[in-house]
């Protein structure tokens, strides 16, 4: 090893610093991702340990005396009714902000827009939820009453309105608002990453700028627009205090427009200060089906990415 | 199935930047014209405005006529799409989109504009372009893989397919071989000499002999440093241009005393 012509007589000691560089970042990077799933794990492992003692409690003993499953089934459905619609309105508005920046905006604008779009994702949760509480839910009030009157028939806008207008349907309106920024930022990232090459390949085979967006942007930011959803879901799930403000809740109901539903985040959020023994427990167990429910919505998300793998460019 | 191209003093502009200057060049349909000349003389950018292509960047414009037939361009009201859809163009590098099939690749301009064919007909154009472009025994059995599996020789003859299948007047070609290896780059040569029998074909090249093999006419162009807008030094017969050109520039360029 002396005499190899690679490593210079000089250089030598170099080389060797080199390696002990090598060796103090792989241990760093490994002792980062090593702690990232042991943390995970220790989530999972407390919420497991101390909701123990609420699946093994007698079913008269738990909130509502019928057992943990018609205590938790309500508002696990509050809680996706709430991110469903704060989705259904967040994703189309996001997108198309986003491509707006990206594909549309002149530049001074977009950068402009940018930056609001930035400064959106950084209001505090307990600004939005008092925005949503003493401005939006009263603002709603007659809105409600409309659709109480002329769209009463379907089962989701069954009257009679609420009269406060803090409903499920503002709760998801106020998360939809927050998640916007979240699902508009990141897509616009997507957006400009895509090829300028494809993009160039479609605007020379005569395709208008919205075909050309379809053909080489859209494809290619479908994973990252799936991501991106699936964060902005991620939030919309987990979010306590805006919910917390803006509804009054009460229990499963299927209109949208009256009071009533509760999700799980707000729900722990509000009894949790003067939750003791049981009560405790159940909540960490609702707190544990959360953190499920996020889990499988991000397994599908990337399951939804995978399937079109041999089409993302990646190859 | 082709036209030609008259350009009267062509300015081209990257904001304020003149990239290229008082450019008048006739393009002959059914022939090969090769542009050759230094990097950066300007002879790319010249290509993408025979489409409107250039305008894609931001702050880029163009001054002058580009006449299609007799068709200017650049006129007032004309879209840069139908322009675009009438004249083709293959880049640099192999660009076949990747979320898309080979077959979907063939017929992606076709499908433009919400165009609507029977199946048949487009299976008809899918092997007739891929025939066209010599791809079909290739691809034949796996038309429903991804256009991006292929090789780099084979995307670039897809990426032919691909304009070839909208029935152009005219392809452009910006150095359609620089990133493929000598056996592509033959089949690509070998294409381009049946295409001229169809359509017009402009083709940028930094290898002068491909331009040698290839081409009717030939222009060079050069630029007088950097910052300087680029010219067209010569244009004339390929012949001429390699074995007699008339200008000193020409002469140092093509023999390799030059860039």
């Amino acid at each position: 090893m002396s005499t190899t012509k690679l490593v210079p007589k000089a250089g030598a000691g170099q080389a060797a610093k080199g390696r002990i560089g090598d060796k103090v970042f792989s241990g760093a990077a490994l002792t980062a991702g090593a702690l990232i799933v042991a943390v995970l794990f220790a989530v999972a492992l407390f919420l497991i340990v101390q909701a123990l003692p609420t699946f093994g409690a007698a079913p008269a003993d738990i909130t509502g005396g019928e057992g943990f499953f018609s205590y938790i089934f309500p508002i696990v459905i509050g809680t996706l009714i709430a991110a469903t619609i704060a989705l259904l309105i967040a994703t189309p508005i996001g997108v198309a902000v986003a491509l707006f920046i990206s594909h549309y905006a002149p530049r001074k604008l977009a950068k402009g827009l940018g930056y609001v779009v930035d400064l959106l994702a950084a209001i505090p949760s307990v600004v939005y939820g008092a925005w949503g509480a003493s401005f939006l839910a009263s603002s709603l009030k007659g809105p409600y009453a409309w659709l109480a009157e002329n769209a009463g028939w379907i089962p989701i806008f069954a009257g009679p309105a609420s009269g406060t207008g803090k409903t499920i349907l503002t709760a998801g309106i106020v998360l939809a608002v927050m998640v916007l920024p979240i699902i508009a930022s990141l897509t616009r990232e997507i957006f400009l990453q895509a090829p300028m090459l494809h993009q160039e390949a479609a605007l020379a085979l005569g395709a208008t700028r919205w075909e050309m967006i379809r053909m080489a942007v859209l494809p290619f930011a479908r994973g990252g627009i799936i991501s991106a959803v699936m964060l902005g879901l991620g939030r919309a799930l987990g979010e306590t205090m805006a919910v917390a403000l803006v509804l009054s809740s009460g229990p499963l109901i299927a209109s949208l427009i009256r009071s009533g539903n509760q999700t799980i985040a707000a729900e722990i959020a509000l009894d949790f200060p003067e939750a003791f023994g049981l009560r405790m427990h159940e909540l960490i167990a609702a707190g544990l089906v959360l953190f499920f429910i996020t889990l499988l919505v991000n397994m599908v998300a990337r399951w939804i990415i995978n399937r079109h793998k041999e089409f993302s460019g990646a190859n | 199935m082709s036209k030609r191209i008259d350009v009267s003093d062509l300015n081209v502009y990257y904001g304020d930047f003149r990239a290229v200057e008082d450019v008048n060049i006739t393009i002959e349909a059914k022939s090969v014209t090769a542009f050759i000349g230094p990097s950066g003389c300007g002879k790319s950018t010249f290509l993408r405005t025979l489409n409107r292509m250039h305008e894609v960047i931001p702050g880029a414009r163009v001054e002058g006529k580009v006449l299609l037939d007799g068709d200017n361009l650049y006129a007032d009201g004309v879209d840069p799409v139908t322009v675009r859809s009438q004249i083709g163009m293959v880049f640099q590098r192999p660009n076949p989109f990747p979320t898309m099939s080979i077959r979907d690749n063939v017929l992606a301009g076709v499908k433009l504009n919400s165009r609507r064919m029977p199946k048949s007909d487009a299976e008809a154009l899918v092997e007739k372009s891929l025939r066209g472009a010599n791809l079909w025994n290739e691809v034949k059995d796996r038309l429903e893989k991804p256009g991006s599996g292929l090789s780099g020789g084979q995307q670039q003859r897809l990426c032919i397919a691909r304009a070839i299948a909208v029935s152009p007047e005219v392809i452009l070609m910006d150095e359609p071989c620089s990133a493929l290896d000598p056996i592509s780059t033959l089949a690509i040569e070998d294409l381009i000499n049946e295409l001229k029998d169809e359509y017009t074909v402009v083709i940028v090249t930094h290898n002068m002999q491909q331009a040698a093999r290839v081409s009717d006419k030939t222009a060079f162009f050069n630029i007088a440093g950097t910052g300087k807008p680029g010219k067209l030094i010569e244009f004339a017969e390929t012949a001429t241009i390699f074995n007699n050109p008339s200008q000193k520039s020409t002469e140092d360029y093509v023999s390799g005393r030059f860039g």
